[in-house]
């Protein structure tokens, strides 16, 4: 079993706690994991990506080769688009619909959105508006992270049990919204 | 034994405090920054009163380590790459005063520039100080690699370069850890002398390590992490350096039998080695990130007895960073590139963040400039950067620390006026101060902006060393208080702090203006932990 992800997104949107969470759940399940992540400038409101990678054996570049990524999960739909050189012909792509807009030619979201349903797989849910609903927008990238589940090769439950430990210190509350959010986006996604 | 999930960074920090390290010294600096602030939060070394404050510099932090190092102790100094270009003159000499402790000098190199204004290879600052190098494949390896690396600085005498890059820093794995070691008692060196480099005992010393040097490779603490596995195909034989390795792997880990690989992870590096992988294929591979350093030397100056492919004849791309990709190109492979990026991606440089101090600055200023002209705002290293770009397109160079202040410095001694400096407070006291000293004694026609914002932004806010001494130091270093202006870079005050910036341009001599308000980032931060204190509380 090998599962590559691209994660995607703008600095500041907290696409790191997407790759912490299935970290814990990875090593939950005693899985070989290796995660790049983007630190320094970037992180001032440019594009970030971390890549993760899951294996039952030995995992050996920190980088996924271009072609082999099994999935991009991304919190902005512009950026989601930025690593299809990455995604394999059977990748899915799981985004947020709600542009992150801070630079002045921003594309029309429509035509995203038209490049993004010619990947076969894809899923798009309007992350925010679910994270409200839920009476937490800031739960958003566990709504994202929910609708991406069933492409990711490991239990639910072990997800879930990601959440609560890596939100335990901020609470009961804290954690079962983000667990309402994850469970939210399995849902959005499966509709 | 117990493992974590570390990034390359914290694995080398949490080696150095198991390997018991009693004092870590670094200025932030990506991507190297990870490791100071991941001894700062242990509580492995808070219990074992381990040092762990920033540094004003790379070189006081350089300094400061060789120091405990002379009181035996063991002693770690991590910097970024150009860190080490400020360590330097530090670095270079401790190789000829030897060390008394362990000490190891960690540089963190940014191949394809993430965060940097270049791409060197500490490889070669390794080579010139003449000390044993570590260049480590993985997480685990940078982990283990630190407990040799202070076993040998104490068994040579010498102080280890320990070279990582940025996929290996901010890349994160499990590692397993060691037995903890415990800390060394104080001891006066050996030699009481040896830290003495008067000329008579550095020519001895400098003679005497020239001759350790030859030894290196045939030391068994270093010669243990370079292999050689010799496969059936002698067609092409594979040199990798650190995670190259890993590339390589990732496209031949089912086929392995067929390739003769050198995997080199510390150097100096064994000439029987690289003589046998050469002599058993008919050309040579190598796999180095960074420069073509190796490379180079397999080559030679005639390039004619070795059939040699890498960097230098355009099998690897002459510069840039490492990927399983390209290392497949170089092998023959195919390789699998998915869909293009579809031409309405755009690109999304960094920005100031939304209510940032830098940029009600830049606004400012740039009012003023509007009437004055271009090209005479300098600047350098930080957050404040960022108004090279637009909206701002204010800044007309970027070139190193401190920087600022002194090429306005030399510009208006070539008659440019006015001349603007824009530096930030924790680059000021990292290496603007000098320069500052130099315009007040010339009393050049100088403005210098320092935009205060109580932290070192750029790294994720870390304490910078000037909180709230930057009206003492310029008094202190001879700024007339008449030319010392304090603003608040607000919106509100939009009007006023365009006069001051007018007024003190205008001004045929030095002044500073001293641009204050907290980094928003680290004051939203603050203010999150004060709450989350008092929710605590109830």
């Amino acid at each position: 079993m090998k599962c590559d992800i691209i994660l995607a997104g703008v600095g500041g949107q907290g696409i790191l706690s997407i790759a912490a969470t299935i970290g814990l759940a990875a090593v939950e399940k005693n899985l070989f994991l290796k995660q790049s992540e983007v630190h320094g400038m970037s992180q001032r409101g440019g594009d970030v990506q971390s890549h993760f990678r899951l294996s039952d054996s030995e995992i050996h570049s920190d980088l996924i080769p271009y072609g082999k990524a099994d999935l991009i999960i991304s919190v902005e739909p512009m950026e989601a688009l930025r690593y299809l050189p990455w995604l394999s012909p059977e990748g899915g792509l799981v985004t947020s619909s709600v542009p992150f807009v801070n630079i002045p030619d921003y594309p029309e979201k429509e035509d995203i959105m038209k490049e993004i349903g010619k990947v076969h797989n894809s899923v798009v849910i309007d992350a925010d508006s679910i994270a409200k609903q839920l009476g937490s927008s800031r739960s958003g990238n566990m709504v994202i992270l929910g609708a991406a589940s069933s492409f990711i090769a490991l239990p639910f439950e072990s997800l879930e049990n990601a959440v609560r430990q890596l939100f335990r210190r901020k609470g009961e509350e804290v954690v079962d919204l983000n667990l309402k959010a994850l469970r939210a986006g399995r849902e959005a996604a499966a509709r | 034994m117990q493992s974590l999930l570390l990034l390359g960074d914290e694995a080398i920090a949490q080696a150095a405090l198991d390997a018991g390290m009693s004092g870590m010294y670094a200025y932030p600096g990506t991507p190297s920054t990870e490791i100071m602030e991941y001894v700062q939060s242990a509580a492995q070394a808070a219990e074992g009163n381990v040092h762990r404050e920033w540094s004003a510099n790379e070189k006081t932090a350089m300094e400061a380590a060789l120091g405990m190092s002379y009181a035996g102790k063991r002693a770690m100094v991590a910097m970024k790459h150009v860190g080490l270009n400020v360590a330097a003159d530090a670095f270079i000499n401790s190789s000829v005063t030897g060390v008394n402790g362990g000490l190891v000098v960690v540089a963190a190199d940014d191949p394809s520039m993430h965060s940097s204004q270049n791409e060197q290879d500490s490889r070669f600052y390794g080579k010139f100080a003449m000390v044993p190098q570590f260049e480590p494949r993985n997480q685990q390896e940078a982990y283990d690699m630190i407990f040799d690396a202070f076993e040998l600085s104490e068994k040579l005498r010498l102080p280890v370069l320990f070279r990582i890059t940025t996929r290996l820093a901010h890349s994160r794995a499990s590692v397993t850890r060691q037995a903890v070691r415990k800390q060394n008692e104080n001891s006066l060196p050996y030699n009481t002398r040896q830290f003495v480099l008067l000329p008579a005992i550095a020519r001895k010393q400098y003679k005497a390590l020239t001759v350790l040097f030859e030894t290196l490779p045939s030391e068994p603490l270093i010669s243990r992490w370079n292999r050689l596995r010799k496969g059936t195909d002698r067609s092409v034989g594979i040199l990798t350096c650190g995670i190259a390795q890993n590339y390589l792997m990732e496209n031949i880990a089912d086929d392995q039998e067929r390739y003769t690989v050198l995997s080199v992870a510390a150097y100096p590096l064994d000439r029987g080695l690289v003589s046998e992988l050469v002599s058993s294929c008919e050309k040579v591979l190598v796999l180095e990130e960074g420069y073509p350093l190796i490379e180079e030397q397999l080559r030679g100056l005639l390039d004619r007895d070795v059939r040699v492919l890498g960097r230098l004849d355009g099998t690897v791309p002459r510069d840039g960073e490492l990927n399983p990709s390209i290392v497949a190109s170089a092998l023959g492979m195919k390789t699998a590139m998915g869909k293009e990026v579809p031409s309405m991606v755009k690109q999304r440089p960094p920005s100031f963040c939304k209510g940032c101090g830098h940029a009600d600055l830049y606004s400012a200023l740039a009012e003023v400039m509007k009437e004055i002209g271009p090209g005479r705002v300098f600047s350098d290293i930080g957050c404040y950067t960022l108004g090279a770009l637009p909206p701002y397109n204010m800044v007309n160079s970027c070139v190193d620390m401190g920087a600022s202040v002194t090429m306005a410095v030399g510009a208006a001694d070539a008659g440019l006026f006015p001349a603007v400096a824009v530096i930030g407070d924790s680059t000021f006291t990292h290496s603007g101060m000098t320069g500052l000293l130099d315009a007040v004694i010339k009393d050049s026609p100088v403005t210098v902006l320092i935009s205060d914002n109580s932290t070192t932004g750029m790294t994720g806010g870390q304490k910078s060393q000037a909180a709230d001494r930057i009206e003492s130091i310029c008094l202190g270093l001879g700024v007339s208080r008449e030319h010392l202006r304090v603003i608040v870079p607000l919106k509100k005050n939009h009007e006023e702090n365009v006069n001051v910036i007018r007024e003190e341009l205008m001004y045929h001599g030095l002044s500073v203006i001293l641009a204050r308000r907290e980094c928003i980032q680290t004051a939203t931060r603050d203010k999150k932990a004060e709450s989350a204190k008092k929710t605590d509380n109830r």
